[in-house]
């Protein structure tokens, strides 16, 4: 599904990804723990395409197309989801004039016939419904006013709806309290399935007891440290980053 | 200011003074006599009087133009373009070139004592209305010399009279097209409008240029709302690429008046919309906003004035602008406190988008207070599209200009939210959409 290969990266100018490998098949799960400033955030927005980041080495390759050649827009059409770590507010615009548009937009760009109004509200309702959002949060604009927990209701909302092949949450569960980590848990792992990769990136292992994964990686000082089963989140949990010559009081 | 700029115009008062409609009323000639005398004495204004200082009418004084014929053009007009849409019926009065066409005007079925007509018409029916009214809402001595110039040249317009009590069932709709001739025109047309006690309308200005051709339209408007008044008073500004726009209203409100009006500014090469609000009596609400666009080399300025004389007012002004190209705007918001205009509520708020980084805006808010229990706040921004939104969009598969084209809707749709009646938002709102998808044609 997407193969990393030697991927190193910059920002302003100071490289932060220095050499990541990472291989994810079809409807696999794989979670990036690392501490602060390992880099996992810029994985995610390199990944997804965002001005600034700039790749200086290596490659990324999805579903055998060279994904770093794409603009940010194609990548989405192509199938991959980033679940921002901090969903943007944009004021003036509904939050199902922004869905509408980008699931048209998404499936023109498949070769797709466009949704019209009653069979997009017919699609979004059915969402919503399963991730216990009300209709009033449809109509408001996107993000604007939105809870810590409602804003990441609405990346999951977001990622049912446009039925991306790989998805990256990025951070999902900070500024959640269990309850609100819980329902966006369940609304993510209703979307796993044999054709969905999922790249969870996280600080803490709590999310991976509500999103088991099947592969755990530790990123730090821009590389992947070492990979195992979901046992190695718990062992991180205990043991903290030390060993990876990491002082986690910082 | 130049002699020569005012010259031309008194040259032309002096030929046409004798013939100008309701010449054997010598009250209006009285008047539009003080209005030539207080024109040339102050000529022009220019960027060195404050009001002035960033809308530079140079281009303007330097073209000599002639005066519309008082007889309309007989120019056929298939479709009139009016900006509530097909099917939704409004009264109407219809003006080309600054002359009544009521061939096209649609005024029947009005309630009793309503009164609808042309100015012209006015003068020959309702001279002691006119009487009243011209040039006492904003009379000549207040300095404004473009107003001024209105009242010397005083022929033509349209008057709205509300009768105490009534509410009008259809939005009125004063449609002011400009053909745009080979020669560069000028008309001053004049608007009263006066809702007394308790009557309510919705009132619509389109003024649109079939052309593109020189002219200069220099319009005045007075409103006078009596207590507990509710005027909706739109204005869709869409004059042609060579045209001069100078729209002066002044209106005075009275106790418990509801006043909201929003003007959507887009065409003209040289646009200005100067609105002077007085709150003259206690309790009154009034909302005094603006939106534009503007692209290429055009100029536009939204000057406002809001006047609270009276205690427990409230103030609302929302002015969003987007601008694209070389274009410049300008901001200028003032607000006075009366001593004794207590408990008022004066809220501003000016934001400009901007596109390019040759466009420019100039804001220029002023607080004047003088009673010591109000609440008063403004704010303004200027800056570019949020790169955190673009990124947002395009990272759920939106293209980059759809992207952009959203947000800027976006952003303009807050100020469209100041439009109350839904109809005349959504006709905004088309505008809008329109100028977006021209602008993404052109990427």
């Amino acid at each position: 599904m997407i193969e990393i290969r030697n991927l190193h990266a910059n920002v302003d100018g100071k490289p932060i990804l220095k050499g990541i490998d990472l291989t994810i098949g079809p409807g696999e799960v794989h979670a990036i723990m690392g501490p602060n400033g390992s880099g996992k955030s810029t994985l995610s927005y390199v990944l997804a395409g965002r001005e600034g980041y700039e790749v200086t080495d290596g490659s990324v390759t999805f579903n055998g197309k060279d994904l770093l050649a794409m603009e940010p827009e194609e990548r989405a059409a192509e199938g991959v989801f980033l679940a921002f770590q901090y969903p943007v507010e944009i004021p003036g615009v509904s939050n199902t004039t922004f869905l509408k548009s980008a699931l048209n937009a998404i499936r023109k760009y498949r070769g797709e016939k466009e949704l019209d109004a009653m069979q997009f509200l017919k699609l979004i309702r059915e969402k919503t419904k399963k991730l216990g959002m009300t209709d009033e949060m449809l109509k408001r604009a996107v993000n604007v006013g939105f809870s810590g927990g409602e804003k990441k209701r609405n990346e999951v909302l977001q990622m049912a709806v446009l039925a991306p092949k790989f998805c990256v949450l990025d951070e999902t569960d900070s500024g959640l309290d269990i309850d609100a980590l819980k329902v966006c848990a369940d609304g993510v792992n209703a979307l796993r399935g044999p054709d969905r990769s999922m790249l969870v990136i996280t600080h803490y292992q709590r999310l991976l007891e509500y999103i088991v994964p099947d592969y755990v990686h530790v990123l730090a000082f821009g590389k992947i440290q070492r990979s195992g089963g979901k046992e190695l989140a718990l062992e991180l949990e205990k043991k903290g980053y030390a060993e990876f010559g990491v002082n986690e009081a910082a | 200011m130049t002699a020569t700029a005012v010259q031309p115009y008194i040259d032309l008062f002096g030929r046409l003074e004798s013939g100008m409609p309701g010449g054997r009323l010598p009250w209006l000639a009285e008047r539009r006599r003080a209005g030539l005398e207080r024109f040339r004495d102050t000529g022009f204004p220019s960027v060195k009087a404050e009001a002035w200082k960033y809308t530079n009418l140079r281009p303007l004084e330097s073209l000599s133009f002639d005066l519309a014929a008082p007889s309309p053009p007989t120019v056929g007009i298939d479709r009139l373009p009016t900006v509530m849409p097909a099917g939704e019926s409004a009264y109407r009065l219809v003006f080309v070139d600054g002359a009544p066409r009521p061939d096209l005007g649609l005024t029947s079925g009005l309630p009793v004592g309503v009164v609808l007509m042309s100015l012209g018409e006015a003068l020959e029916k309702e001279p002691a209305l006119l009487e009243e009214y011209l040039g006492r809402v904003a009379p000549v001595e207040d300095g404004k010399p473009l107003a001024a110039l209105n009242t010397a040249f005083l022929a033509d317009g349209a008057v709205l009279r509300l009768p105490k009590g009534v509410v009008l069932d259809k939005p009125v709709e004063l449609l002011f097209l400009a053909t745009g001739a080979d020669r560069p025109l000028v008309w001053h047309p004049r608007l009263l409008i006066v809702a007394e006690t308790l009557s309510e309308a919705t009132i619509v200005e389109h003024h649109v240029g079939l052309g593109g051709g020189t002219y200069f339209a220099n319009s005045v408007t007075e409103v006078v709302a009596r207590g507990g008044a509710r005027l909706r008073h739109y204005k869709l500004q869409r004059e042609g690429a060579g045209a001069f726009h100078v729209a002066t209203v002044a209106a005075r409100l009275e106790r418990d008046v509801d006043y909201s009006s929003f003007v959507l500014a887009m065409g003209a090469k040289l646009a200005r919309h100067e609105a002077c609000v007085t709150l003259d009596g206690p309790g009154i609400n009034a909302h005094v906003s603006a939106g534009y666009l503007v692209r290429d080399s055009q100029h536009c300025d939204i000057t406002t004035v809001i006047d609270h004389a009276q205690p427990h007012g409230s103030s609302r002004q929302v002015c969003k602008g987007v601008l694209d190209d070389t274009a410049r705007a300008v901001f200028q918001g003032k607000i006075v406190v009366r001593p004794g205009a207590q408990k008022t509520d004066g809220y501003q708020i000016n934001r400009a988008l901007l596109l390019s980084e040759k466009a420019e805006v100039d804001t220029k808010p002023e607080l004047e207070i003088y009673a010591d229990d109000v609440k008063c706040s403004h704010g303004a921004t200027a800056g570019e599209l949020d790169d955190d939104a673009l990124f947002y969009l395009r990272a759920r598969g939106i293209d980059r200009d759809t992207a952009r084209g959203l947000l800027i809707g976006a952003f303009l749709g807050e100020a469209l939210e100041e439009v109350g009646v839904e109809v005349v938002r959504n006709a905004f709102a088309a505008q809008v959409e329109g100028w977006l998808a021209a602008r993404e044609a052109k990427l």
